[in-house]
């Protein structure tokens, strides 16, 4: 039973990263309509700039390597990076494809995929890199002691942050003026026209908080498996993710994010050994299509009847 | 004052409804079939012929399958890539167990398991649209490279799921160099090319059509929204199967699950974005974009920047050029380079005298 | 008038449908006779529309049965009713937007095709022949709607007006022996309007079919129609002969009480 609930938690933990990641796409559908397949790319992109910056600020400022400093500034000039690929993405790819047809658009973004991780990687190089956020990867003792159970605290930070993030974001929409704008514009492009934003701000704005979201998951998933390529295939089973939880809904990417990371982990274990293992890389995929088969709209989508 | 339509009329509906209804224009593509079949493997040396006019051939026969689904049928597919896997990895199997099988009806059987595993993963698309549909077949493409791979009895017991094509004869005569497996290749292609281009404009093409720009529409007429996505289904998978089994016996002879990977599966569909979406002849232009354009990378980035650059910048500029191109295409010219291929056409029509 | 209008051939009974909280239909019933051109009226958002829907299976009430050439059903199925000979147009023109003006109108004509998708993979003989002898049925719809010289036009391409008369070509080469026309004549000129007018009158005159109607145009909807019925929030507010509706007090109070 304590195997049962460790491969279990660990699960949960790992679909918190899944749930960021499907949380960007969530956004951004919501704000612009569009299926944004580079999210992923997106996250290497974040993550790689961040180790990048980490590695090169010393040399340049004199700072002290690892320091608290170095790290914020590395933050800092990341985002701004995100910005400025939200800034061009608004103007390079959605504005000369606005009215054309989602389809054309999502395929935009696999375009954008894969110039994004050419980009970054011809920027930053190719190798795998570790990134140290100076948590402990230890098991807490406490659990270990009382339920003798293996958590890990890096774990349970993560999860924090992801819980910390969705927080900041949900009062950010409910509070803000351009909160408020960027849920208008969901729901009714006029609408949101009417509150004096162009709606070109706003798939800015939308875009750079999307951007925001993949450094932090970016950064936590590369601080526990290294930053690299794989990092984008992984970011692919947020897509999965979504058709459970809905293309719209917040709460949709995050109760179907750790749908799939636990239940993943769970049949990797339990069904994994009488087929030959490997199961992890396909498993989300048909659990949303047998799910896609029952409910279409998704978990929290509502049902829609094409009107003719 | 070469390229006229003038003075050709129709007098019948047969007659308007050839594939190439102007008269030069079916004498260009006897000229250039025949430049092709004759002309080609007199005079190209094994590089071309093995590592350009092959590949383009298959890629060509790939980006027709996609084409066929996503877009005639409206129906977008991530895992062309994998229905290749099951063409090859099916073609194997009948060669290896069934004593005498004929490489032909091996291939062809080979595409049809494809098209078996098509219709399986297409059963969804009856139930969700566009995005939902993209994300139903990445199910496709990595549950298909794992059972491969998984299971055993596929690749003969090998190890990692390697196969090695057998060798290649048909009515007792050994295809082995490359002269012969590329006139294979293109038989095959080119009667594939011209089954599709029959179907796409007869009554299946237009019910593939109906169904994608207007799917309700399409119903209340009568057309069957099942069997119609079905049929692109299985038809388009059918295509890349053949293709996929092609790859393995004409093209690279030993191959993997692991190759079919979904980098193959964005290859072939930028192949139709290029080339033109909803187009057959856009097909065959957009395979062979993307396979020069890496060759042509790799020979004239080092020519320009010199001993500057490493092999993991070019393979970056791939990448960047890939996904810039994508960009520019769907922006610019959606319709790709058939569609380029038509203005030009037209422009000729016009030329000697502009107006 | 030739044509002699027949007996009950499409019967609504206590149809009610409702999207989520919205009540679009509210126990409505009517029926349409044989050759009648019978049209449906009210303002927007009246259910006009979704009662087109209801009648070829696109929208499936929650309540209520239809019954057409005495077949009795809960839901219509809409590839059943285009079986049964069903055609339809829409509000907003639901044309196939990369297909030419001709495919277009063939697709019209596919539920009269036979071939399979190996027959038109190799075209020979059969699935030639079958093409051909379709594509004379369509021209004759082409020439009836006066449309020769756009035949090959990418129906995108095409004002709107045009693509209206298209999409009444691609219900017509079905054949059908009812037509449900959906605001045919919205968005028109005059001209266009009388154009469309007289095909609406030929095809009911020289075919017999049956048709229904939803128009906003009241001098056109009182001219031309055997019956009239008014919608008002989903709910049938009147049923009958034009004059009788054009006296109908329920009718001119909800005629005058929406800005029309
Ligand atoms: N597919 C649908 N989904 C949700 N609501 C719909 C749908 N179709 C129609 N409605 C609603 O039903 C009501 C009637 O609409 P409709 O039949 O189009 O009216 P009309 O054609 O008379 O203008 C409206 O309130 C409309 O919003
Ligand atoms: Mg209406």
């Amino acid at each position: 039973m304590q195997f049962f609930f460790e491969v279990l938690i660990g699960g949960l933990l790992s679909g918190v990263l899944y749930a960021l990641v499907a949380l960007g796409f969530v956004l951004i559908y919501k704000a612009s309509g569009v299926f944004n397949f580079a999210q992923g790319a997106m996250v290497f992109f974040a993550a790689l700039t961040f180790v990048g910056f980490l590695e090169v600020l010393p040399g340049w400022t004199g700072m002290e390597e690892g320091g608290r400093a170095v790290f914020w500034l590395a933050f800092v000039l990341s985002l701004a990076a995100m910005v400025v690929l939200a800034i061009a993405t608004e103007k390079f790819v959605l504005r000369p494809l606005v009215n054309q047809p989602p389809i054309t658009l999502f395929m935009a973004t696999i375009g954008l995929t894969f110039l994004v991780e050419g980009i970054a990687q011809g920027i930053w190089g190719a190798n795998v890199r570790g990134l140290d956020l100076g948590i402990a990867d230890v098991p807490i003792e406490y659990m270990m002691d009382n339920f003798n159970i293996l958590i890990s605290s890096f774990d349970v930070f993560a999860a924090a942050v992801a819980a910390v993030l969705v927080a900041a974001l949900a009062l950010f929409f409910q509070y803000t003026r351009i909160g408020r704008a960027l849920r208008a514009v969901a729901d009714d492009h006029q609408a949101a026209l009417s509150i004096g934003i162009p709606l070109r701000h706003i798939w800015v704005i939308v875009w750079a908080v999307a951007g925001f979201v993949a450094l932090v998951a970016g950064m936590i998933w590369g601080a526990r498996n290294g930053v690299q390529f794989a990092l984008t295939f992984t970011a692919l089973k947020a897509l999965p993710v979504l058709i459970l939880g809905g293309f719209t809904s917040v709460p949709g990417a995050i109760v179907g994010g750790l749908i799939i990371g636990a239940s993943e982990k769970l049949a990797e274990v339990y069904v994994g050994p009488f087929v030959g293992g490997g199961i992890e890389s396909w498993f989300p995929y048909i659990l949303a299509l047998g799910f896609l088969l029952i409910r279409p709209e998704g978990l929290f989508g509502e049902k829609h009847i094409d009107r003719v | 004052m070469l390229y006229r339509e003038a003075g050709q009329f129709k007098a019948s509906y047969e007659a308007d409804q050839q594939i190439f209804p102007i008269l030069q224009d079916r004498i260009g593509v006897m000229l250039l079939i025949g430049f092709f079949a004759l002309a080609v493997p007199l005079f190209a040396d094994q590089y071309w012929l093995k590592a350009i006019l092959i590949p383009v051939l298959i890629f060509s026969l790939a980006a027709i399958g996609l084409n066929i689904l996503t877009g005639y049928a409206g129906q977008l597919s991530l895992g062309s890539a994998a229905f290749m896997a099951v063409g090859a990895f099916g073609a194997y199997n009948f060669m290896l167990r069934i004593d005498g099988m004929p490489f032909l009806v091996a291939i062809l059987l080979g595409g049809l398991c494809a098209a078996l595993v098509g219709v399986m993963f297409g059963l969804p698309s009856l139930r969700i649209k566009g995005f939902y549909l993209a994300v139903a077949t990445l199910a496709a493409q990595f549950f298909i490279v794992w059972a491969l791979v998984k299971i055993e009895w596929f690749s003969n017991y090998s190890s990692s799921g390697v196969i090695t094509a057998q060798q290649i004869e048909i009515l007792g005569f050994a295809f082995e160099g490359p002269q012969s497996k590329y006139l294979l290749t293109l038989f095959v292609v080119v009667m594939m090319a011209l089954a599709a281009k029959n179907m796409v404009r007869s009554t299946t093409g237009r019910s593939w059509m109906a169904v994608r720009d207007m799917d309700v529409a399409a119903e209340v007429i009568g057309i069957r929204l099942m069997r119609t996505k079905l049929t692109a289904f299985a038809v388009s998978s059918f295509y890349c199967g053949v293709a996929g089994a092609l790859y393995a016996y004409t093209y690279i002879g030993t191959v993997e699950p692991e190759g079919f990977n979904l980098d193959l599966s964005f290859k072939i569909l930028f192949m139709i974005i290029i080339g033109g979406v909803g187009s057959i002849m856009g097909s065959f232009l957009g395979a062979a974009f993307i396979v020069l354009l890496p060759i042509a990378l790799d020979v004239f980035v080092p020519m320009l920047l010199g001993d500057l650059v490493s092999s993991s910048f070019v393979s970056n500029l791939q990448l960047i050029v890939f996904g810039g191109l994508i960009v520019f295409f769907l922006i610019v010219e959606p319709h790709g380079l058939a569609r380029l291929w038509q203005i030009g056409k037209e422009k000729l029509r016009l030329w000697p005298f502009p107006h | 008038m030739a044509r002699e209008i027949g007996d009950v051939i499409l019967k609504m009974e206590g149809i009610s449908l409702s999207f989520g909280g919205v009540k679009a239909l509210t126990n409505i019933s009517f029926d349409v006779r044989e050759h009648e051109i019978r049209s449906i009226i009210g303002p927007n958002g009246a259910g006009k529309s979704s009662m087109l829907n209801v009648i070829n299976g696109v929208y499936h009430p929650q309540e209520g049965q239809v019954t057409f050439r005495g077949e009795v059903r809960r839901d219509m199925e809409p590839h059943k009713a285009a079986k049964q000979g069903i055609a339809r147009t829409f509000q907003n023109i639901a044309l196939f937007k990369g297909m030419s003006v001709i495919d277009n109108i063939m697709t019209g004509r596919n539920l009269k095709m036979k071939c399979n998708v190996f027959h038109h993979a190799l075209h020979w003989g059969k699935a030639r022949a079958e093409e051909i002898e379709h594509r004379k049925k369509v021209e004759e719809v082409i020439d009836f709607l006066e449309i020769q010289n756009i035949r090959k036009t990418p129906v995108g391409r095409l004002p709107y007006g045009l693509q209206k008369r298209v999409e009444l070509g691609r219900a017509l080469a079905a054949e059908p022996s009812m037509m449900l026309l959906d605001e045919p004549m919205a968005g028109m000129n005059v001209e266009e309007k009388q154009d469309m007018c007289r095909f609406i009158l030929d095809v009911n005159d020289q075919f017999g079919t049956t048709i229904v109607l939803i128009e906003h145009d009241m001098g056109v909807v009182m001219d031309i129609s055997d019956r009239v019925v008014v919608l008002d929030y989903g709910k049938k507010i009147g049923d009958g002969e034009p004059d009788e509706v054009k006296n109908n007090p329920d009718v001119i109070a909800a005629y005058l009480g929406t800005s029309h």
